[in-house]
């Protein structure tokens, strides 16, 4: 039989248990570095332990009490090598065991993890530290990888992520259970932050690099947070619109890497298990009657892959859920894209007129570029559509993108070159 | 008779496995269910409880998530048709081989008509 060795699947229990663990450690110690020591120390003797005697029932709990119980012998042995033990102190952490024990089986476990996303966002840190820094304290990946998803060398960032704790360790984390304002405000930013994660992994064209495997990290989070608030209909607008937007990703780019537009994608190269799952997540949000940005996006997305072939597209649909996002939380970037919408209903025209008060906001924007650049160019304005193709690749965030761009541009010299030639 | 072979495991864990893994254990599971192709009947994997809903009874009420909240959970399940218990805990145990972790149950099942009465090959038979 083809199974993998039992060290896989050791790892997959520690990487699975690892969140609970160190978010629980975290709150024992109130020291990142600390908490994560305390965790390695915990999985090198799981490595040890669970082949010979089986993997317990409860693999986060045992972690948690193993870490935290090799941690605190550590931190004695440190203490007698340099000075006399603080008898005070020592009697404190052997009161605060029982009190651990009993937390374990607390709900308030939840909390932790939440905490724990919320530490690796804290606002002074830019949001590729946050990132760099929740992909390695929560998820777990190695250093390497996080570089290679960066496109950075492992020092370059090993030194971001002991930079952005030694920030966190500066800062005041409140270890208190939150309020239900407070956990919303914790929600909405570790939200944004897993979406970042997401974004982040999107843009790689090749599904194998370390950069698109972002996208199944950010996924993996919101499934272990929506399991832990079960409850939380953006949760599951933010869960349904990442799987969407997944399961196209091998439709979404050609062999060479350039990027397939939603309309010329094969749609049978979509993941069905994953589109199936985001509809009734989008159903099960909308029984709670509580809007919000994630659950309309994630919507408007399942409107995309509900259509068989791109001209069954509810397009009508779309529009209407733009204007509702444009209403809950208006941005120039939305309105840009309600304005594809009004392109497939009302025609090239109305769609140039929405977007007219958008070229100030956006004008260091790649996409505003492009859109306007199609959009000239089916009214036949050549010569304007040019300057924006132009603009837009000057504005490209990828090489693929610029020769998407470069396409129109080739597609427009050379109806220009005919028209010469044949008036 | 008829079992059902619930299978259980820990969510934490099977939403780790990178694609890759997932399509490894639905490859080992694959070869056992060739193997017992004639026993076996209908296969459900259940969608990650994310997914799930419960209606309360007694309070009529709709929450989210699955009714039990325990360490494992329901993903999925078999129903096949064997001569005894002693075949129905092989394949389980073959299975087992194939997908490591968490546990089956089976459990005998009785058939209803839409009418709602029982067929003869339930658990009495």
């Amino acid at each position: 039989m083809a199974q993998p060795p039992e060290a896989d699947w050791i790892e997959t229990r520690l990487v699975g248990a690892r969140p609970q663990a160190v978010a629980a450690l975290l709150r024992y110690f109130r020291d990142l570095d600390l908490a994560e020591e305390a965790f390695q120390e915990a999985c090198l003797r799981a490595l040890k332990s669970w082949p010979k005697n089986g993997p317990p029932r409860d693999a986060a709990s045992w972690l948690i009490m193993v870490g935290r119980n090799a941690a605190i012998d550590h931190r004695r042995r440190q203490a007698r090598m340099t000075e006399l033990p603080d008898e005070e102190a020592i009697s404190d952490r052997e009161d605060a065991e029982p009190d651990m024990a009993e937390r374990l089986d607390a709900a308030n476990y939840r909390d932790d993890i939440l905490r724990l996303l919320f530490v690796c966002c804290h606002p002074e840190l830019p949001a590729t530290q946050q990132i760099a820094l929740a992909l390695r304290v929560v998820s777990g990946l190695p250093v390497a990888r996080i570089a290679a998803a960066f496109l950075v060398g492992d020092r370059a960032m090993e030194q971001r992520i002991t930079r952005a704790k030694a920030r966190i360790a500066r800062a005041d984390i409140p270890f208190e259970t939150p309020g239900p304002i407070e956990r919303n405000e914790r929600f909405a930013v570790v939200s944004a932050m897993i979406y970042l994660v997401f974004n982040e992994g999107y843009t790689d064209a090749n599904p194998k690099s370390e950069r698109a495997k972002l996208c199944d990290e950010a996924i993996r989070l919101a499934r272990l947070l929506l399991r832990l608030f079960p409850a939380e209909p953006e949760m599951m607008g933010l869960l349904a619109l990442m799987l969407l937007q997944h399961s196209r990703q091998r439709a979404r780019f050609n062999e060479t890497g350039a990027p397939i537009l939603l309309e010329d994608q094969d749609r049978s190269l979509w993941h069905h298990g994953q589109i199936a799952e985001a509809l009734a997540m989008i159903d099960k949000a909308m029984l709670h009657r509580q809007p919000g940005p994630y659950q309309i996006q994630a919507a408007i997305a399942a409107l995309h892959a509900r259509a068989g072939k791109a001209e069954d597209t509810d397009w009508a649909g779309i529009d209407a859920l733009y204007e509702a996002l444009e209403h809950r939380a208006p941005s120039p970037v939305v309105s840009l894209n309600r304005a594809v919408a009004i392109w497939k209903l009302h025609g090239a025209e109305a769609a140039l007129e929405t977007i007219a008060p958008l070229a100030g906001p956006l004008d260091s924007y790649f996409y505003f570029h492009g859109v306007r650049g199609n959009l000239l160019e089916q009214l036949g304005r050549t010569s304007e559509a040019r300057d924006a193709f132009g603009r837009a690749i000057a504005l490209a965030n990828t090489p693929a993108e610029a020769m998407h761009i470069r396409q129109h541009l080739d597609r427009l010299e050379a109806e220009g070159a005919s028209t010469a030639t044949s008036s | 008779m008829r079992y059902t072979i619930l299978c259980y495991h820990n969510e934490e864990i099977t939403s780790a496995w990178t694609e890759e893994e997932d399509a490894e254990v639905i490859e080992c599971l694959k070869a056992v269910n060739r193997k017992w192709a004639k026993n076996f009947e209908p296969i459900v994997r259940l969608m990650p409880t994310g997914t799930a809903t419960t209606l309360r009874k007694t309070e009529n009420m709709v929450v989210d998530g699955p009714f039990a909240e325990t360490k494992e959970q329901l993903l999925g399940f078999y129903v096949v048709n064997v001569d005894s218990l002693d075949v129905a805990i092989q394949i389980a145990r073959e299975m087992a081989e194939a997908n490591p972790g968490g546990a089956y149950e089976l459990r005998p099942i009785a058939l209803y008509y839409p009418s709602g009465e029982a067929i003869e090959d339930g658990p009495t038979s």
